[in-house]
């Protein structure tokens, strides 16, 4: 008895310093994007023209909405320790898709686009889970494959349209809001929801920190993985059907091109493990944001866009550097 | 030395699933090229063979760096944009004599390389995501270089890279010559030297060979290095094999086309398992296919893409399905 009382005036102050260390270090991975996003706007504002007007923000916002659609979907695959680089091709066949359905009504556009897609879902998470083949080989396989189906189906053609009901997914606007921007916010609060106040998020979570422990515990791995990799690819959809909606064209080839490498730098900027382990949406919607900030900074400023490739490399790296005590 | 005492033994009767899983992306190339030259006549001729050959030579470079880093546990998504860089610095440096514009790239390459290690081991950082760093920053670096034109050799030295990317020497052109030889010395020092054993070693349990008193950091910086080396010496074939003309977007996606290969050749991701000659295999797998494709004729381009990862996911899966059986192999022998 004696004894662990010793133990624990022992341990006692250590624990409360842990604590208190991984509080803080908590602290500056909430607050460090927002304040690097705060910074950059300030400075922006000073320093380029027009960049407070609202058209401007709201531009920015539109353009990163489809990265950051994408991204929410690759932070919970992230999450469960996998990896997703298919969205790309996803994003291709559902803007291919969509296209075939312009006869309908708009509903049957939508939903008909993200079943299919999520079919490819199913089928990467299939493969991975059950079969156990590795996550990216996976889905390298079917980011070739699926480009080129998208590929076959419009014969490398790019298809463009009239469909005003469809065309204002991409182009539309609520109370001068764009209707991609509210569809990349209501995800987002979703996801976070889910994450946060629902058992399937700590499913997530608890697979990523440790898969074997997870399924011993009872939880569905499995399942969890398949609804993951399904999720990413409906949300690929959506950011495909925005991207061809604002166009009011699909091109097969271009659409969602490098968008996986986008994605997963917002999302591991954001905070996300690459290992797996607690997903941070707001994280990967702000890492959005700022890649979408820098972007715009420099194309405002008549700077080459190949820069800010530059600086996008550098913010990705040092933005891990910092997190990277917290494994 | 535990993974190498723990590697499949290759015999075909007592560990089938091992053997098939090891060799299995050779049997399906031979069984391909069987196909082929019944199929299609001009398939077994000597200017078809020396195509494809020639066409996969550069990416089978690329490729044996590749399975360095992934037998090591490891991946590297910056070998495109480092072989574009290794390109379009020696069209840069041309001016300056041979030595300078064929040494020079490749050193900065390799350092680009080391950068990449150095962060990986001494940080303790994802590879997947340092590399995709690189590959996103040296390609934007190369844009705004080269302001995205094209930059051509000076008229001096263009017949060397001409030499280099599309000349022959008995019969067979340059760059095969140069993958063979990379292939053979590759192959060499993965299994009669200590790097390539440590290799291995890092492969299969990372933290059992630093308590072995390997230099595990250094290995790794040293592999990297060596992809890099590797990636740039093949932006400067590639640039030759343009006629001196180095293009800045070369080398684009040709990080997931090697994996790709490294992968069917049955070098597990996971580290510790593979070696070179699958990734000879799995490279000319991948060519004979599109060899076929455009022997067929009669598919569109478009459905290149389609095959080979159909190709790819197929392979893939029947190797882990294998691995699988392997394990209750091993469990069977066990209860015995």
């Amino acid at each position: 008895m004696q004894e662990s009382n010793v133990k624990t005036a022992q341990f006692n102050p250590q624990f409360d310093k842990k604590v208190r260390l991984s509080s803080n270090r908590e602290m500056v991975k909430t607050f460090a994007l927002p304040i690097v996003i705060l910074i950059l706007f300030s400075l922006n504002s000073i320093f380029t023209d027009n960049f407070l007007a609202a058209t401007t923000m709201w531009n920015i916002l539109l353009h990163v909405s489809t990265t950051a659609l994408v991204a929410i979907g690759m932070t919970l695959v992230i999450a469960t320790g996998g990896i997703d680089l298919s969205v790309g091709a996803v994003m291709a066949i559902g803007a291919v898709v969509s296209t075939f359905l312009l006869d309908y009504n708009i509903f049957v556009i939508i939903i008909g686009t993200i079943l299919v897609c999520a079919c490819i879902g199913l089928f990467n998470g299939a493969i991975i889970s059950y079969l156990g083949v590795q996550p990216i080989v996976v889905t390298l396989a079917i980011m070739i494959a699926g480009r080129g189906v998208a590929q076959v189906l419009t014969d490398g053609y790019l298809v463009s349209f009239s469909n005003p009901a469809f065309e204002w997914i991409g182009k539309g606007k609520i109370l001068s809001v764009p209707v991609p921007v509210l569809l990349m916010f209501l995800v987002a609060i979703i996801a976070f929801i889910i994450i946060r106040y629902m058992m399937f998020g700590r499913y997530i979570e608890a697979i990523g920190d440790n898969e074997k422990a997870a399924s011993l515990a009872g939880v569905n791995v499995k399942k969890v993985k398949m609804i993951v990799y399904i999720a990413a690819a409906a949300l690929a959809a959506l950011a495909g059907m925005i991207e061809t909606a604002r166009l009011a064209a699909a091109d097969a080839t271009r659409i969602g091109e490098l968008i996986e490498m986008d994605a997963i730098a917002a999302v591991v900027v954001g905070g996300t493990l690459m290992t797996g382990g607690k997903p941070f949406i707001w994280g990967t919607v702000f890492g959005a944001i700022l890649m979408g900030i820098i972007t715009a900074t420099f194309n405002m400023n008549n700077i080459p866009y190949s820069y800010s490739l530059v600086i996008k490399a550098v913010i990705i790296v040092g933005a891990i550097y910092l997190q990277r005590e917290n494994k | 030395m535990k993974t190498i005492a723990n590697q499949p033994s290759n015999k075909l009767f007592s560990n089938p699933g091992a053997f098939f899983q090891k060799q299995g992306a050779l049997l399906a190339l031979l069984l391909l090229i069987i196909f082929a030259s019944i199929k299609y006549d001009n398939f077994l001729t000597t200017l078809n063979i020396m195509n494809i050959l020639k066409q996969n030579s550069m990416i089978g470079i690329v490729a044996i760096g590749m399975t360095f880093v992934i037998l090591m546990k490891g991946i590297d998504l910056s070998v495109g944009s480092l072989l574009a860089l290794g390109g379009v610095m020696a069209a840069t440096l041309s001016p300056y004599g041979i030595f300078v514009a064929v040494l020079v790239p490749i050193l900065i390459t390799t350092l680009l390389g080391c950068v990449n290690g150095w962060i990986i081991a001494k940080l303790r950082m994802e590879p997947f995501i340092v590399t995709l760093a690189m590959m996103i920053g040296v390609r934007g670096f190369i844009y705004a270089f080269t302001e995205e034109k094209t930059l051509s050799v000076v008229p001096d030295q263009k017949q060397f890279f001409i030499d280099l990317g599309n000349g022959a020497f008995i019969g067979i052109p340059n760059p095969v010559w140069i993958f063979v030889i990379i292939l053979a010395l590759a192959s060499f020092v993965l299994h009669q030297t200590k790097f390539g054993r440590n290799v291995y070693a890092i492969g299969g349990n990372e933290d059992a060979t630093r308590l072995m008193g390997i230099r595990v950091d250094r290995m790794k910086i040293m592999v990297y290095a060596l992809n890099g080396a590797l990636a740039g010496f093949t932006g400067i074939i590639l640039a030759g094999r343009l006629g001196g003309a180095a293009q800045p977007v070369a080398g684009n996606m040709w990080e997931l086309d090697a994996i790709a290969a490294v992968v069917i050749g049955g070098t597990l991701l996971v580290g510790g398992r593979g070696g070179v000659f699958g990734t000879f295999v799995g490279v000319m797998l991948l060519g004979v296919v599109l060899n076929v494709i455009n022997l067929q004729g009669t598919l569109d381009s478009w459905w290149q893409p389609v095959i080979r990862g159909t190709f790819l996911l197929a392979i893939v899966i029947i190797q882990a399905q294998l691995l699988k059986q392997k394990s209750v192999f091993k469990k069977r022998k066990i209860e015995s």
